[in-house]
């Protein structure tokens, strides 16, 4: 019986990860082209909000990836706090820029959509405010990440980092929420709710969180493999030095 | 620990540019504020709990640095590391020097900022209060940033955007403590979440700090 520890060493991991890449990214662009051209061409405007509404499915998935980028770099780091795995704690640095970014879709496509909506660009609500916090979180991470030169320490420091940081976000997330009330509707999509969106607006924005997952998990092996190749080079290159 | 501590007080007392420094910083940041927005008295008197708040959290910010960072270079910290005195109480103690000389100055000086700001009678007791409270967090928070950015070279930018960040907690519910009182509305429930973070932070984050700076010592 095959483990998933097994993927913890950088040889194994890059084998599978190289063989399945092209099906995730062949997959990401059916689902991204698929689930947008559905999405804006194929659905009814909204009767309120027009054809606005349609950067939802930009809007809704980038910030689910958002967070669960975060999530996802809480594990890996604790992965490696425990395990003392390399894939792991590389994966957590390859993901924090593209959960970065994210995070300014996010944001911005919320600013595009709550012009014509809200009738400005930002206001000070808990969900635009703590979603501005946890763009601060992932750039000090990434700054952690880039100013120390050992990679061990690094790695050690970003993920305590990560754990502190995951805690100060999530108490971040309730302090905004007793500061202020806000505009933002609530959450359009969860699992405990009977209904959703109507189905129409439902099954293209499936799609479209599909793709971004997909394109989040291309870009992280991608991501992860250049990491553990750059790493392995640099070890090369010591060894020629001291020869 | 007792000697540690009395030590830290020391070093900050007489090495210059320690102890008064954040307090000056606090004192210039407040007075520039009516310079920024216009000397209006009912304005100002609106907006004091909070510039009094964000004023007295950057002053924290100025000295984090120098909690850790001194030690380090000269080599103490490794002395402390392998000292019978476990190392998250060093960093306890770490913080609590800084608090004793950081925050502890700006408590006191609020109330004089205060007059200055044109707050609101009913307002100094809560400010002084929740910088009471909230202060202690600041420092603690600081002093695990400080651990982490120690080994390096130029860290304070970095120490800022890393710090920044695990102050908004404490920051909403600090602030909120003096707007409410301001405005004589009941402020008992920011205050309580004040004081709870300040605990929390107080009783978890020095082995958080201890971690890091295991790490960095290594």
């Amino acid at each position: 019986m095959a483990s998933f520890w097994e993927y913890a060493n950088p040889l194994k991991f890059m084998r599978t990860t190289e063989r399945v890449l092209p099906f995730i990214t062949f997959a990401a662009v059916v689902c991204f082209v698929g689930g947008l051209i559905w999405g804006f061409f194929f659905t009814p405007d909204d009767y309120r909000q027009g054809s606005t509404v349609k950067i939802f499915y930009i809007h809704v998935p980038s910030a689910m990836m958002a967070i669960n980028i975060w999530v996802m770099m809480l594990v890996t780091s604790l992965i490696w706090i425990v395990r003392r795995h390399h894939v792991s704690a590389l994966a957590a640095r390859a993901a924090a820029p593209i959960g970065a970014v994210m995070t300014l879709v996010a944001l911005i496509t919320g600013a595009i959509w709550g012009q014509p909506m809200w009738g400005t660009w930002w206001a000070w609500d808990p969900r635009l405010t703590s979603f501005l916090i946890l763009f601060l979180f992932y750039l000090g991470y990434m700054a952690l990440w880039a100013a120390i030169d050992d990679d061990d320490t690094a790695a050690d420091l970003t993920a305590v980092l990560c754990l502190v940081g995951s805690v100060f976000a999530l108490l971040s997330r309730y302090a905004v929420n007793f500061w202020n009330q806000g505009l933002h509707q609530a959450a359009s999509l969860s699992l405990d709710k009977e209904e959703n969106v109507a189905d129409v607006f439902w099954y293209p924005a499936l799609v479209c969180i599909a793709g971004f997952v997909l394109l989040f998990v291309a870009l992280v092996i991608i991501r992860t493999n250049t990491e553990i190749r750059a790493r392995r080079m640099r070890a090369l290159m010591a060894r020629e030095r001291q020869a | 620990m007792s000697a540690l501590l009395i030590r830290d007080l020391r070093l900050a007392m007489r090495a210059g540019g320690g102890f008064g420094l954040g307090l000056s910083f606090f004192l210039i940041v407040v007075v520039l504020i009516p310079f920024g927005v216009g000397p209006e008295t009912a304005l100002l008197s609106k907006i004091a709990p909070g510039v009094l708040w964000v004023a007295a959290l950057l002053a924290c910010l100025l000295s984090l640095d120098r909690i850790f960072a001194l030690d380090f270079e000269d080599g103490s910290l490794d002395l402390l590391a392998t000292s019978p005195l476990p190392l998250e109480g060093v960093a306890a103690v770490k913080a609590l020097a800084h608090w004793l000389t950081t925050g502890l100055p700006l408590v006191l000086a609020a109330p004089v900022l205060g007059l200055l700001m044109s707050l609101p009678m009913a307002g100094f007791g809560p400010i002084v209060l929740s910088l009471l409270l909230g202060t202690p967090a600041l420092s603690v928070i600081g002093a695990f940033g400080a651990a982490l950015t120690v080994g390096i070279k130029r860290g304070g930018l970095l120490l800022s955007l890393l710090v920044l960040p695990l102050y908004v907690p404490t920051l909403i519910f600090g602030a909120e403590v003096a707007r409410r009182g301001a405005e004589g509305q009941d402020y008992m429930t920011p205050l309580l979440m004040l004081a709870g973070i300040s605990a929390a932070a107080l009783a978890l984050l020095p082995f958080a700090s201890a971690a890091v700076l295991r790490v960095n010592l290594r």
